[in-house]
């Protein structure tokens, strides 16, 4: 273990790297990289590090970042790349394939605003857009996570009962381009976490196969419910992965969710990435206060954690979501995800306040003002536009 | 059916690169163009990738396939991409099998043009080869930036207004190992260019003219004598262009009149009456390969 002072963007490049690099005893590592901000600095990072046996390809576009990973991966490499905005964008037709493909890539996505107008600063809605496209997503809070969740999301993707590619968000300057104190994993412990990449439906002169051609409706509908019955299996294989890294690193990144002072609460605000820190100095505040308040950080979006969400918020009476995303005609995409959820919990209101689009600062005082206004409702109402209402 | 006769078929549906039970239309130019190809590389069996084309419905649908090699389906303007992935890491891994493109001049010439021109200008150890039907065979027959002046498609009713993209030119300006044009009525030309391509390293691009019945609105048995007359009339010069810059003409045309092959085809009914454009076409292609191979000439070290 190597404590190192670095940017969010270079935590998860080193990381990236090393899980490259541990699998040169089998078929090697390769990625597809294209440049946008805030990501650039991950991709620079790679093209300039000597794999024992792997390549790095700096090619024409996302859509082909992500083509070149697909190949790769098809031929049975450790693959992964990284992107933002609108490059994750441009990335679409074939972030959808690799899903579809059942290849374990891995994929970093620094959050950043859709354009236009350009901006770019942090919000979610770049990566949530491939909520439909069967990519497991974790949302991290802090460089140590990120780091963290990228071996693990190399462990859950090639695990053979999930097989399927990930997201590892990060949110856009905040996290990517400031510089904080991280463990970087020793090669050493990295080869011992990670197994050899197997991708078993990869290529083979042995076997012939054609992957990807024409099916008729039954096998495309056995096809997408074998993937929603790995996306169940997620848990279980997460929280292996997390116990395993324990073992080998001597500490326990979050999985799914982290809940804090939920217990007792009758307020609960759910946050992701960095919002998610502010808010827990926020509530950390009040329940010195003595308020009953509580927090969940969402880390895994998808799957989407259902009963470990109902379990978090316990007997809570109000829930407030924080959604740095918006989907329009709708509302914060995480807040649709949690009203499905708690249709379940009728009795609890549930409010969604859109905040920090385009990266506006999200503040304890803004946070404060959101939770005085739940414990003050008698109902819920439309979203609440934090800025656009002030 | 005979006991030989299905063990034949059993032995042919493992050892052929393209099998029997493909659903290509009769009379395709994939039929033929995809059995010299797997004639002309032998025992090394290519990794096929094959963009969203006809060439991709060949397989048919799962779990049987049309293709006897490892094939990925990839996305439409992908191909050289996926290609690049499968290519890096056969070569860290020694794997011998020589990684083919087989895609369409939708593929090719449209969508797929950023995505072959990076391919290309990258070096990568591909052999591309784009069977060009001239047209969008798959979605039933639209234009595409291959489709010669004057042709009627569903998307031109009333003839193609633009002349035919000179693919060979761009990827010449690649600078590319090889770039060459083969025609599914010279097999003897068509089998050593594959041959040529495959000794080689690096980019290599194939330009096939694929006779398509079905958009060509042309019989299926004449699909090879239609090539011949394509060639021999002028309209489809086959030529080898080495490094971008070393060109060598296969076969020069033998006075066969432009009328011939375009009567055999009712996409050019509107240019029956009047086929200047088409001869002018013809006519300017040929200045400029003769122009090109007197001032830059293959060598004898060019091979072939
Ligand atoms: C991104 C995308 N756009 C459109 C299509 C629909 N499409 C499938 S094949 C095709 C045309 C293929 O034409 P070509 O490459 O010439 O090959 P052909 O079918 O003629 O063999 C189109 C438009 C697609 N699959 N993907
Ligand atoms: S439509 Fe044309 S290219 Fe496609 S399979 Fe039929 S003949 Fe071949």
């Amino acid at each position: 273990m190597s404590k190192s002072l670095v940017t969010g963007n270079l935590a998860a490049a080193r990381t990236l790297a090393a899980a490259g690099e541990a699998n040169r005893a089998a078929l090697g590592c390769c990625a597809g990289a294209y440049p946008i901000t805030p990501q650039t600095e991950i991709i620079e990072h790679l093209r300039g590090c000597e794999f024992s046996k792997g390549r790095v390809v700096a090619v024409e576009s996302e859509h082909s970042a992500m083509a070149v990973c697909m190949g790769a991966s098809l031929a049975g490499a450790r693959t992964f790349t990284a992107s933002s905005s609108n490059g994750l964008a441009y990335m679409v037709e074939n972030i959808f394939a690799a899903g579809y493909y059942r290849l374990p890539i891995v994929m970093i996505a620094v959050n950043r605003t859709l354009g236009p107008p350009w901006n770019i600063w942090v919000d979610q809605g770049d990566s949530l857009m491939f909520r439909d496209a069967a990519w497991l997503q974790f949302y991290c809070d802090s460089h140590q996570d990120l780091a963290d969740t990228i071996l693990l999301a190399f462990r859950v993707a090639e695990d053979e009962q999930i097989l399927l590619p990930v997201i590892v968000a990060m949110d856009g300057f905040v996290t990517s381009h400031t510089t904080m104190v991280v463990d970087l994993p020793d090669q050493a412990k990295v080869d011992a976490y990670l197994p050899k990449c197997n991708v078993p439906h990869r290529l083979s002169h042995a076997h012939p196969s054609t992957i990807g051609g024409l099916t008729w409706p039954r096998e495309t509908e056995l096809h997408r419910h074998e993937i929603q019955q790995s996306m169940e299996r997620v848990p279980a294989v997460l929280a292996t992965a997390i116990d395993e890294f324990e073992l080998v690193f001597e500490r326990r990144p979050a999985g799914i969710l982290e809940a804090k002072c939920t217990e007792d609460a009758e307020t609960v605000v759910i946050a992701c990435n960095t919002m998610a820190r502010t808010l827990g100095d926020v509530v950390k505040a009040r329940r010195e206060g003595g308020e009953k308040i509580g927090m969940v950080r969402t880390k895994m979006f998808r799957p989407f954690p259902r009963e470990e969400l109902i379990a978090a918020i316990g007997s809570a009476k109000r829930v407030a979501v924080l959604d740095r995303n918006h989907s329009p005609g709708s509302g914060g995409i995480f807040w649709q995800e949690i009203a499905a959820t708690l249709r379940e919990r009728p009795d609890v209101l549930l409010q969604d306040y859109v905040v920090g689009l385009g990266g506006g600062d999200v503040t304890p005082a803004m946070i404060g003002e959101i939770i005085d206004d739940l414990n003050q409702r008698s109902q819920s109402t439309a979203p609440i536009w934090k800025e656009a209402a002030a | 059916m005979s006991c030989e006769t299905k063990q034949n078929q059993e032995r042919a549906y493992c050892d052929y690169l393209l099998r029997p039970g493909n659903t290509n239309c009769a009379g395709c130019g994939m039929s033929i163009a995809l059995q010299w190809l797997d004639s002309a590389l032998g025992d090394e069996k290519p990794t096929l990738v094959i963009p969203a084309c006809c060439g991709i419905v060949t397989a048919g649908a799962f779990p049987t396939s049309g293709y006897g090699v490892p094939t990925a389906a990839s996305t439409f303007a992908a191909a050289a991409a996926v290609a690049t992935g499968i290519s890096a890491v056969a070569k860290m891994n020694d794997d011998p099998h020589p990684v083919v493109c087989w895609a369409g001049d939708g593929g090719t010439y449209d969508i797929g043009i950023a995505t072959l021109s990076a391919a290309a200008e990258r070096n990568e150890d591909i052999i591309y080869i784009c069977y060009d039907n001239e047209i969008y065979g798959n979605t039933g027959g639209q234009r595409s930036s291959a489709t010669p002046e004057g042709v009627v498609t569903t998307t031109t009713a009333s003839g193609k207004g633009e002349r035919k993209k000179d693919i060979m030119a761009i990827m010449a300006a690649h600078r590319i190992p090889y770039a060459a044009t083969l025609s599914v009525a010279h097999c003897e030309d068509f089998i050593r260019k594959i041959k040529l391509a495959r000794s080689m390293t690096g980019f290599r691009f194939l330009l096939i003219l694929s006779p398509c019945p079905t958009g060509w609105k042309s019989e299926p048995e004449q699909s090879t004598e239609l090539i011949g007359t394509a060639v021999r009339s002028g309209l489809f010069p086959l030529y080898e262009i080495f490094e971008g810059s070393r060109y060598r003409i296969n076969e020069r045309p033998d006075g066969t009149p432009l009328e011939e092959y375009v009567k055999q085809q009712r996409r050019y009914k509107n240019v029956a009456a009047h086929l200047d454009p088409l001869k002018n076409f013809r006519d300017e292609q040929w200045r400029y390969l003769d122009g090109m191979v007197k001032a830059f000439p293959a060598t004898e070290e060019d091979g072939g």
